[in-house]
């Protein structure tokens, strides 16, 4: 059971994104990249299927700001091979250059399942397992929560929206996007990660020219218009409780339980 | 392989014999852009044969009315939509943002080497080039964007657009087999699951209290727990929190959990990505509690406070046991 997983940096969401003097694209000098968060959870399956079935875990993705922690704390969690490929890749990169590069580097893999988050914050040109998976000419499904193989076979369990869930008989190879992982991703102490960052090489390959096609031309980037309605409660914790609570009594949903 | 007609796709979904609210919107808005580009509009139905087609609003629909009964296959979407793409040569799909659209728009976009805009919210036709506006960031910022004089496809947000009023029209039908895709396939139709019924009920409540990525650890749900408790109803949560095994899935409220419009949803350490406001922005009135204060949840919401939750949660447990 042979996983390639391909990960990703993304501008931290939890911080505050600025557009930058030309207007589109985000401010990346000053703002923190992280993992992306379903990358993470397709990492997480895939550390998961190893345990399961044996096989080795490949994490692979492009030259990117700090994507070396991602890679380190990928292999202190149990991945094999840590893989940056690098070239030309500058600011706000497409799905479809992303795609290309992995696709480019997986073809020569010996690979069973290609694992990778279902989506990312920023991927306005598609999201990369699809592209991925024409790319390789190979079959591929997102929105995916679980995965267990039999052989030559997997069951991928598919979210249909609303609750609803798909389960899907398929021959490997296949590429998914991973929405979930069958746990939360798994903690790893800094000590560790430190011990791997002293003796893991991460493996760089050099990738050059792959041609991707046609990709939208961002004209502009900016914040929507505050066009909110909300009323901003002001004051000490006490008083906005105290206006919240009056809330809840005018829509009828909380007093009569008063004193039960 | 001829160039792309003036024609505008639109990915339609059915269930229970009704044409899903997304794809009403779909028409919506390819309606607009049809008319601009002068082209006919195309539905693609992917589901159950009993919709009654003359009203959907297109000049033609493709079925493909298997699906419902087959059951879903990424791999099979993606060949049939294919074939009617190969066909028809449309200068523009436009598909729904959810699994069937992240299934088909970016191998449809490498096939055919079209131009994929995701997250649109927004679409327009300026001489002669269709220009997109998509929403990134999880909702903190858009993107105007050009997609060129060639074939492209647009992902579209629910809720973009208001769904068509539909009148009974002439419409042309053409049914398609997909008996000769279903032989080859390596991901075979699925067999669907219901959501498993639990004691919880998040979608029957007339109060919701809900918790978000903001909760920062399982151990402090407690604190929201006890508000919860105190008010007799259930808590319900955003993505992140069921990814991170901290509620049950019947908990989850958006795109992928429940639809729910309660008379209050009082929403705690939740930033409001568009996937959740699409489960919760019907609900009576919205009152939101995030520590950012450009958090996208307070342009749905009606009341909101920037208050950090551990202060606040407290005085209302207080208020509300009396």
């Amino acid at each position: 059971m042979n996983i390639i997983v391909a990960m990703r940096q993304l501008a931290d969401l939890v911080e505050e994104l600025e557009v930058d003097s030309s207007g589109t694209d985000i401010d990346r000098e000053f703002v923190k990249f992280v993992s992306n968060e379903w990358d993470e959870a397709a990492l997480e399956e895939a550390l998961c299927l190893k345990e399961a079935y044996g096989g080795t875990v490949t994490v692979v993705g492009i030259e990117e700001v700090d994507f070396h922690q991602t890679l380190h704390a990928a292999l202190a969690k149990g991945a094999d091979r840590a893989v940056e490929l690098t070239g030309d890749f500058e600011g706000w990169i497409p799905t479809r250059q992303r795609a290309a590069a992995l696709a480019w580097f997986i073809r020569e893999c010996d690979f069973d399942l290609v694992l990778t988050g279902v989506q990312a914050a920023d991927d306005l040109n598609g999201q990369l397992a699809g592209a991925i998976g024409a790319m390789l000419g190979v079959a591929h499904a997102s929105v995916v929560t679980n995965i267990s193989v039999e052989g030559s076979e997997a069951h991928i369990t598919q979210e249909l929206g609303g609750g609803v869930t798909s389960v899907s008989r398929a021959r490997l190879p296949l590429v998914l996007g991973v929405q979930s992982a069958r746990q939360a991703p798994r903690y790893v102490p800094i000590s560790r990660i430190r011990q791997v960052m002293a003796e893991a090489t991460i493996e760089k390959v050099p990738v050059t020219g792959e041609s991707f096609g046609n990709t939208p031309q961002v004209l502009r980037l900016y914040a929507p218009e505050a066009s909110g309605t909300a009323t901003m409660l002001e004051g000490k914790p006490k008083e906005v409780a105290s206006a919240i609570y009056d809330v809840l009594v005018a829509k009828g949903v909380a007093g009569s339980r008063k004193g039960n | 392989m001829s160039g792309p007609n003036n024609g505008v796709m639109v990915v339609l979904e059915a269930t229970a014999g009704r044409l899903s609210d997304v794809s009403l919107e779909l028409i919506s808005l390819g309606k607009d852009v049809a008319n601009s580009l002068g082209g006919p509009l195309v539905g693609v139905l992917i589901g159950a044969s009993d919709v009654a087609l003359t009203a959907v609003g297109c000049d033609i629909v493709d079925c493909y009315v298997d699906f419902g009964t087959i059951g879903y296959s990424s791999e099979m979407a993606v060949t049939a939509l294919s074939a009617r793409v190969e066909a028809i040569r449309p200068r523009l799909l436009l598909a729904p943002t959810g699994t069937l659209g992240l299934d088909l728009c970016s191998a449809l976009s490498v096939a055919f080497d079209a131009t994929l805009a995701s997250y649109v919210v927004g679409l327009s036709v300026d001489a002669g080039r269709i220009q997109a506006t998509s929403q990134l960031y999880g909702g903190k910022l858009l993107a105007d964007c050009d997609l060129g004089d060639g074939f492209a496809i647009a992902c579209v947000v629910p809720g973009s657009a208001v769904a068509l009023q539909l009148g009974v029209g002439d419409v042309e039908v053409s049914n398609h087999s997909l008996d000769a895709i279903v032989g080859s396939l390596a991901i075979e139709p699925g067999i669907r699951h219901e959501p498993e019924a639990s004691g919880v009920d998040i979608v029957a409540a007339e109060l919701l209290v809900s918790v978000g990525r903001g909760i920062g650890a399982s151990a402090n749900l407690e604190v929201v727990q006890e508000l919860a408790d105190a008010l007799g109803v259930p808590m319900s949560a955003s993505r992140p929190v069921i990814d991170q095994g901290w509620l049950p899935k019947p908990h989850q409220v958006g795109k992928s959990g429940k639809k729910v419009k309660p008379k209050v949803y009082l929403s705690f350490g939740i930033s409001g990505a568009p996937e959740h406001l699409e489960g919760m922005r019907q609900s009576e009135v919205i009152i939101a509690c995030n520590t950012d204060p450009n958090a996208p949840i307070f342009k749905v919401a009606h009341y909101g406070t920037t208050l950090d939750l551990f202060d606040l949660v407290p005085e209302l447990v207080e208020l509300v046991e009396g």
